[in-house]
């Protein structure tokens, strides 16, 4: 077997232990490629269907193509979709450029509590209507008590050790110090009441195995991955406020993976570009346990 | 495109502070792998928050780690030699997290494992080694760090090597490789070093490279533990698709199976996938999925088998090795639950025949297996599970078992205990083998009935009424428009088991007749309801081998003498029976 070849099974062993075991199963899609990925996965485990709904938090300031591209593949595919947003945040302007918090303290109202909230079914949640390819509120407010994330572990130090069925209390804290054991593709799948999953069927994966999977695959992804023109492209989407382009002409998934394997980024961290990771010294870590992704 | 390029996992183990994340993060630093910028941003938050600095912090990224200066969860991280590419898992050393260094361990293909050259062995060296020994990882390297505090004594490190040589002989291991090197310093990491120059053997990364790959499973015999049977109507897809992964062997369209541990025959239609080149066979590592000649109804949890190969074994004792990791211990008569391959099923501690101190490898005469304990013990589940033996086939040999939500301890199959319910299961075996199928699959029926078949069997002391609620229960459900029939003991006592008398000896004959004709009426697609007094768990473990678990509903009216969890609901002989044949019919239908 082909590395990848690997890497796919593992991760289609993963969605489908997933799905045996969740009744209220969700998969987020930040658009990203990562999750991307996860997306194609999940149409290979399942042979071609999704079965749970995908959740898109959008933050408002999202980059307008990632939203146009989100819907173009949810009709294409589809897809259960579902977006949630802190309505409330941005209505007050409780945000990073526009109001007086910090990026992290921004990331938690906008990214983090909207989540928790959406999952939860507190906030009014939008699906899409694939008659009208418009959103509607969604009627549903089941919460959910599994979701399939796509954050690989070489991406930050917390997230090198996560587990692949990783379990969060009712405050959606993650007991970092005490993770249920996990050997020989034997997940938690048992749980209290009131505790939820979060499910991670890429940790293996590496940015440079993404990108050679999308080229293999010829997944569809977002072209702000790819410099149109003016030298510079995006290696990893956030909020436009917040993730800077890099400078690069790589304009194909070739090029960016040339780029990674010998190129400039050869050995420059992938979240390099995002602000919030370097507020505090654990920053990333601190906000993951409260419930970021 | 393709990347060819190799990769291996290795997990680093040893005793706490014995310099496990240094050997990780200083290899990292000196093959050039760490991102650009890495080792400066340690550097400087060492030194703003006055602290030595340490390779470690480059692994230890919780804040609780860099505070306390260990190890407390498994990290992983990439790194490439000339030869092929790694993923090192870094394990904590402190005994409080054992199970995240076993789950670090588990996922591992070869081992180094560190020892303090002044220390000595300490009791988590020797515990990591036994451990390493029942994950399966039989390449181990051993390596003596901290050689730079005994001035790089080769007497040290010949004690050392021979002393844990001979425990591992102990445990059935033998180390590839054994190491002097000085992680801090780099020595002997990826040069040989000039402080131990009496050392000739290869530095650590010369002996990652020296790791071997394991040998294929493909030629082994096929096995697929089913995950799920998929089927997506309501996307207008039709398939039936058997889906898993192939963990050993290879199979290909055409080939009969046989699904254990039910014994359900069939023959592969096809192979599916989505968005990848057809094909006609397949081999282990792939996650994949069938669809079936003949539409049989099986469940997840079973292995698919190839009828032609060495099939697994099919009981309900198994004589195992386990390692305890649950914060309370395991205790004989308690329920947990045990999970092999994509089977869940009830089981319980029979005996205990060796515990040990996983450290001291001594015998106890204890009763019970503590946190961190290992030990030999012979488990009993409920219904029968399909396995093998680990030594024979290491994916379907192993377990874990969970204690209430907590996955809580490990093990390996030893042997194979032959159950009072031998004889009849190679009666089920035949008869699935020869079995006449009509054209008619078990799904078609499914779709035309709106339901699948169910026993439900009502059971209870004698004098206490069952009938009243079956019938009344048949009488709804055929109202509803399902199909039901009720299956009265007294029609079977006074025909079909008109040749046996009703002496005692007898009744495990009557059991076993009840359990082939609800057999023959389920195959049929009908909700049978059937009632008997006085069974107990024995008769209902022979009615498991005839029917599946899953197929059945076992309810209990009136005194329960049943082993906790045997049956799924539980009746009041004194509620009314309108009152019971709602909660039944609750349960059908849940
Ligand atoms: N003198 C000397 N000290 C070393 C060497 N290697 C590691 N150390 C020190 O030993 C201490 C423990 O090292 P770690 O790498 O954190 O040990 P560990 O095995 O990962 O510890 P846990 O993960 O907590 O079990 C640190 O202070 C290291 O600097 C060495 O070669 N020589
Ligand atoms: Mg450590």
């Amino acid at each position: 077997m082909r590395h990848l070849e690997k890497l796919e099974s593992q991760s289609v062993y993963i969605l489908r232990e997933a799905y045996a075991h969740f009744k209220s199963l969700v998969m987020l899609w930040s658009i990203g490629k990562d999750s991307t990925v996860l997306l194609w996965l999940a149409r290979k485990a399942f042979f071609g269907h999704v079965p749970f709904p995908l959740v898109h938090i959008d933050t408002a300031y999202k980059i307008p193509e990632m939203i146009e591209y989100r819907d173009r593949l949810a009709l294409e595919f589809g897809l259960n979709m579902i977006v949630g947003q802190n309505k409330q945040a941005l209505a007050e302007k409780r945000t990073f450029p526009d109001g007086n918090l910090d990026r992290l303290a921004c990331c938690k109202t906008l990214k983090t509590e909207a989540l928790v909230n959406t999952l939860a079914g507190k906030w009014t949640r939008e699906r899409l209507n694939h008659k009208t390819g418009k959103y509607e509120p969604d009627t549903s407010t089941e919460p959910y008590t599994g979701v399939i994330v796509g954050a690989r572990s070489d991406e930050e130090g917390s997230r090198s050790k996560e587990r692949y069925f990783s379990p969060r209390d009712k405050r959606s804290d993650w007991a970092v110090g005490d993770q249920p054991p996990e050997l020989w593709n034997q997940f938690k799948t048992d749980f209290a009441p009131g505790t939820h999953i979060r499910i991670h069927p890429l940790l293996d994966w590496t940015e440079l195995d993404i990108w050679e999977y999308i080229g293999q695959e010829n997944i569809p992804i977002t072209s702000l991955y790819f410099d149109r023109g003016k030298g510079e492209r995006y290696r990893s989407l956030g909020c436009y406020p917040c993730t800077t382009p890099v400078k690069s002409t790589a304009k194909n998934v070739q090029e960016i993976i040339a780029e990674l394997k010998t190129g400039k980024f050869a050995n420059i961290a992938e979240r390099a570009g995002r602000a919030q990771d370097k507020e505090d010294g654990g920053g990333l870590e601190t906000l993951r346990r409260e419930g970021y992704m | 495109m393709t990347n060819a390029q190799e990769k291996m996992n290795i997990v680093i183990v040893g005793h706490v502070d014995h310099g496990k994340s240094t050997v990780i993060g200083r290899l990292l630093s000196d093959t050039g792998s760490l991102p650009q910028g890495k080792l400066e941003q340690v550097k400087l938050d060492c030194e703003r928050n006055a602290k030595p600095f340490e390779y470690a912090f480059l692994l230890d990224a919780l804040k609780d780690e860099r505070e306390q200066g260990i190890t407390i969860d498994t990290a992983r991280c990439f790194f490439k030699s000339a030869k092929r590419e790694y993923i090192i898992i870094d394990a904590p050393g402190h005994i409080e997290f054992l199970k995240n260094m076993i789950s670090g361990a588990a996922r591992a293909e070869a081992a180094l494992l560190i020892i303090d050259a002044k220390e000595g062995i300490q009791e988590n060296s020797k515990r990591h080694g036994y451990l390493l020994s029942m994950l399966g990882i039989r390449q181990v390297a051993v390596c003596v760090n901290k050689m730079d505090l005994v001035d790089y004594s080769q007497k040290t490190f010949e004690h050392i090597q021979k002393n844990y040589t001979e425990f591992l002989a102990q445990i059935g291991l033998k180390p590839k490789f054994f190491v002097p090197i000085a992680a801090f310093k780099g020595e002997n990491m990826i040069h040989p070093a000039e402080s131990m120059k009496w050392y000739e053997g290869p530095s650590i990364l010369g002996v990652l490279d020296g790791f071997e790959k394991a040998p294929s499973v493909e030629k082994r015999p096929f096995r697929m533990p089913v995950q799920a049977v998929y089927k997506f109507t309501e996307q207008h897809d039709e398939r039936r698709i058997v889906a898993g992964r192939v963990e050993s062997g290879a199979i290909a369209v055409g080939d009969s199976v046989v699904f254990l541990p039910s014994h359900k025959r069939s023959e592969i239609k096809t192979i599916e996938g989505f968005q990848a080149a057809a094909r006609t066979a397949v081999s282990a590592g792939y996650s994949t999925g069938f669809t079936l000649k003949e539409q049989i109804y099986i469940n997840r949890g079973e292995i698919m088998c190839k009828a032609a190969d060495i099939l697994p074994l099919v009981s309900t004792l198994l004589k195992v090795k386990i390692f305890w990791m649950g914060k309370s211990p395991m205790v004989l008569e308690k329920e947990y639950k045990l999970k092999l391959g994509t089977a869940k099923v009830p089981v319980t501690l029979k005996a205990i025949h060796k515990v040990m101190d996983a450290s001291e490898l001594r015998k106890t005469e204890k009763k019970m297996i503590e946190r961190h304990d290992v030990a030999e013990c012979t488990l009993e589940c409920a219904w029968p599970v399909a396995f093998d033996l680990t030594g024979d086939i290491e994916a379907t040999g192993r377990f874990v078992i969970v204690d209430q939500y907590d996955i809580a301890g490990g093990g390996i199959v030893m042997e194979m205990v032959e159950d009072q319910q031998s004889s009849v299961r190679e009666q089920v075996a035949l008869r699935e083998e020869k079995w006449d199928a009509s054209m008619i699959g078990a799904d078609e029926r499914q779709n035309r009935y709106g339901h699948g078949p169910k026993l439900v069997l009502l059971t209870g002391p004698v004098g206490v009424d069952k009938k009243s609620i079956a019938k009344q229960v048949e009488k709804s459900l055929f109202d509803q428009g399902l199909k039901t029939y009720f299956l009265g003991i007294g029609n079977l006592l006074r025909g079909i088991d008109a040749d046996i008398d009703r002496h005692k000896k007898s009744r495990r004959e009557h059991v076993r007749r009840l359990g082939e004709v609800g057999n023959l009426f389920m195959d049929a697609g009908l909700i049978v309801l059937a009632t008997a007094s006085n069974l107990d768990d024995d008769e209902l473990r022979l009615l498991q081998e005839i029917l599946r678990r899953e197929s059945m509903l076992i309810v209990n009216v009136g005194t329960n003498h049943f082993r906790e969890g045997a049956i799924d609901l539980q009746l009041d002989e004194k509620a009314s029976v309108a009152e019971n044949v709602l909660k039944t019919l609750a349960l059908i239908q849940s």
